[in-house]
C-alpha cells in the first residue's frame, strides 16, 4: 500500500468516527486540538487503524499519536 | 412536605406514533395503532413479531451527527425528547438567561427500564466474533441507563441532582415524581424528568416473548393492543420517549412560563407479592393511587380521568380495574379510565413519561384519548374505557398509573392549573 493510499484511509476512517470532513484533517491536525476528539475518540481510531492495516499500536506507542500525521507515520512504518 | 407547588412546562413524546408531542396528540385522538410488523430484524421463530417501532425519527435533527454514533438509541429518544420539552417551555437556565434558573438548581432524573441493550447485543456479537480485546469504547457509555439524564445534563448545564431510575415499566412515573419531591423539597426549581426506552431487539422481544407476555396476534398488528377487552392476549412492545419540564410555580409564574398543568401528588410503594404478576385483587395498585391523592390532599371524586396503566395483558387489566373500584367505589362509574398503550404500545420505561404528557394535554386541551380495539366487553372491565374515540371533556384532575415487573408501582398525579 503506497503512502498516498495509506493517508486516503486513514483520513476516510478519521471522517467516518470523527464526523468532520475530509478537507478538515490535514497531516498537521492535532486528534484532540483540531478535531475535536476525547480519549475514548482515540482509543477507537486505533482500534479501527489496526483493523484496517493489520498492525498492533501498543498503547504507550498509541499515546505518542497525536496527530493524523503521527498516524500516518506509524502505519508506513509498521504495516506488514 | 413544603407549600412549593410544581407545574408542567414543557413536553416531548417519541413513539410509534411519531415524533413530536403534537403528532402524538393528534394520532391520540384521531385512535391511530402505530403498531406492526418488526421491521428493525427478522423475529425468526420468536412467538410474537410485533411491535411499535418508532419509524420516522431522524436523530440529526436533534444531536451532532458525531454524537449521535457514540450513543445508543434509547439515549438518543432521550436527548431528542428532551430538547422538545425544553423548547417548548423555554426552560432558561444560567445568569444569561431571562429568569435563568441556577444550574445548580436544575435538576435531570431520566432513566430507562434497560437501557442500551441494542448496544449490548451488538458488543457481545463483536466479542464473540473478534475477541473482548475489540470491543468500542463507547460500549458502556451506550449501555449504562445514567447516560441519558448525564447527556442531557451537558446539553443544558443542569448540575443539579442527575440519576435515573429503573424500575421496569413505572421508570419514568418514577422519574417525574422523584423530580416533584425534589422541587417541592427545594432541592432543585426545576426539572427535566421522564423516560426512555429502545428494546425491540432480539434479546428484548425475545425476552419478554418467552415469558408469554407478549401478544401473538401477528395477523392483525393494529388490533394486537387491546386493554380492558375480553380478547386481549398480552402486551405489545412499544418504544420512544416521554418528558417533561417541571417547574416551581411562583417561578414559572414570574418568568411567565406557559403552564400545562399542576403536577400535585405522585405515590410509590411495592406490591411485595411477585416478579410479574400483580398482587390479588390490585391490592399494591390501589394503595398506590391512594398513596398519590393522600400526597395531594385530594379526594378520589375530584379525579375526572384516569390514564391507565392499562398493558393489554389478561392480569394487568382486571386486576387494575379492580384497584380503581377499590380506590374510587362509586365515582368509579363516572370517571373515565384510558390506555393509550392500545394506540403505542408499551413503551416500557417511557411509557410513564409519555402517558404523563398525555395528562397534562388532557387538563390543557380538554381532550380524552381513547382506548382502541374495544370490540368485545370483559364482565372484569367493566369501566368507561373511553372506547375507540376520542372525547371531549373539561376534567379538573388526571391520574397516570404505571406499574411494573418487580412489584413496582408508581401513581402520578395532576390537576388543571
Amino acid at each position: 500500500m503506497s503512502t498516498s493510499a495509506i493517508e486516503t484511509k486513514v483520513k476516510s476512517i478519521i471522517a467516518d468516527q470523527l464526523g468532520v470532513g475530509e478537507d478538515e484533517i490535514k497531516p498537521e491536525s492535532s486528534f484532540i486540538e483540531d478535531l475535536g476528539a476525547d480519549s475514548l475518540d482515540i482509543v477507537e481510531l486505533v482500534m479501527a487503524m489496526e483493523e484496517e492495516f493489520e498492525v498492533e499500536i501498543p498503547d504507550e506507542e498509541a499515546e505518542n499519536i497525536k496527530t493524523v500525521g503521527d498516524a500516518i507515520n506509524y502505519i508506513n512504518t509498521h504495516k506488514k | 412536605m413544603s407549600n412549593r407547588r410544581v407545574v408542567v412546562t414543557g413536553t416531548g413524546i417519541i413513539s410509534a406514533l411519531g415524533t413530536g408531542t403534537e403528532k402524538n396528540w393528534q394520532a391520540m385522538l384521531a385512535g391511530k395503532s402505530g403498531i406492526g410488523l418488526v421491521s428493525r430484524f427478522d423475529p425468526g421463530k420468536i412467538d410474537a413479531r410485533i411491535a411499535g417501532e418508532v419509524k420516522d425519527f431522524e436523530p440529526e435533527q436533534f444531536i451532532d451527527r458525531r454524537e449521535v454514533r457514540r450513543m445508543d438509541l434509547y439515549a438518543q429518544y432521550a436527548l431528542a425528547a428532551a430538547e422538545m420539552a425544553v423548547k417548548e417551555s423555554g426552560l432558561p437556565i444560567g445568569p444569561d438567561a431571562p429568569h435563568g434558573y441556577a444550574p445548580e438548581k436544575v435538576g435531570v432524573i431520566v432513566g430507562s427500564g434497560i437501557g442500551g441493550i441494542s448496544s449490548l447485543e451488538e458488543q457481545h456479537r463483536k466479542g464473540l466474533e473478534k475477541g473482548f480485546d475489540r470491543l468500542s469504547p463507547f460500549f458502556i457509555i451506550q449501555m449504562i441507563v445514567n447516560m441519558a439524564p448525564g447527556l442531557i445534563s451537558m446539553r443544558y448545564n443542569c448540575k443539579g441532582p442527575n440519576w435515573a431510575p429503573v424500575s421496569a415499566c413505572a421508570t419514568s412515573a418514577h422519574a417525574i415524581g422523584e423530580a416533584w419531591k425534589s422541587i417541592k423539597l427545594g432541592e432543585t426549581d426545576a426539572a427535566i424528568a421522564g423516560g426512555a426506552e429502545a428494546a425491540i431487539t432480539p434479546l428484548g422481544l425475545g425476552g419478554f416473548s418467552v415469558m408469554k407476555a407478549l401478544s401473538t396476534r401477528n395477523d392483525d398488528p393494529a388490533g394486537a393492543s387491546r386493554p380492558f377487552d375480553k380478547d386481549r392476549d398480552g402486551f405489545v412492545m412499544g418504544e420512544g420517549a416521554g418528558m417533561l419540564v417541571l417547574e416551581e410555580m411562583e417561578a414559572a409564574k414570574k418568568r411567565g412560563a406557559k403552564i400545562l398543568a399542576e403536577l400535585v401528588g405522585y405515590g410509590a410503594n411495592s406490591d411485595a407479592y411477585h416478579v410479574t404478576q400483580p398482587a390479588p385483587e390490585g391490592e399494591g395498585a390501589a394503595r398506590c393511587m391512594r398513596l398519590a391523592l393522600q400526597s395531594a390532599g385530594m379526594n378520589p371524586e375530584e379525579v375526572g380521568y384516569i390514564n391507565a396503566h392499562g398493558t393489554s395483558t389478561p392480569f394487568n387489566d382486571a386486576n387494575e380495574t379492580k384497584a380503581i373500584k377499590a380506590v374510587f367505589g362509586d365515582h368509579a362509574r363516572k370517571l373515565a379510565v384510558s390506555s393509550t398503550k392500545s394506540m403505542t404500545g408499551h413503551m416500557l420505561g417511557a411509557a410513564g413519561g409519555a402517558e404523563g404528557v398525555v395528562s397534562a394535554l388532557v387538563l390543557s386541551r380538554n381532550m380524552l384519548p381513547p382506548t382502541i380495539n374495544q370490540q368485545t366487553p370483559d364482565p372484569d372491565c367493566d369501566l368507561d374505557y373511553v372506547p375507540n374515540q376520542a372525547r371531549e371533556a373539561r376534567v379538573n384532575a388526571v391520574m397516570s398509573n404505571s406499574f411494573g415487573f418487580g412489584g413496582t408501582n408508581a401513581v402520578l398525579l395532576f390537576k388543571r392549573f
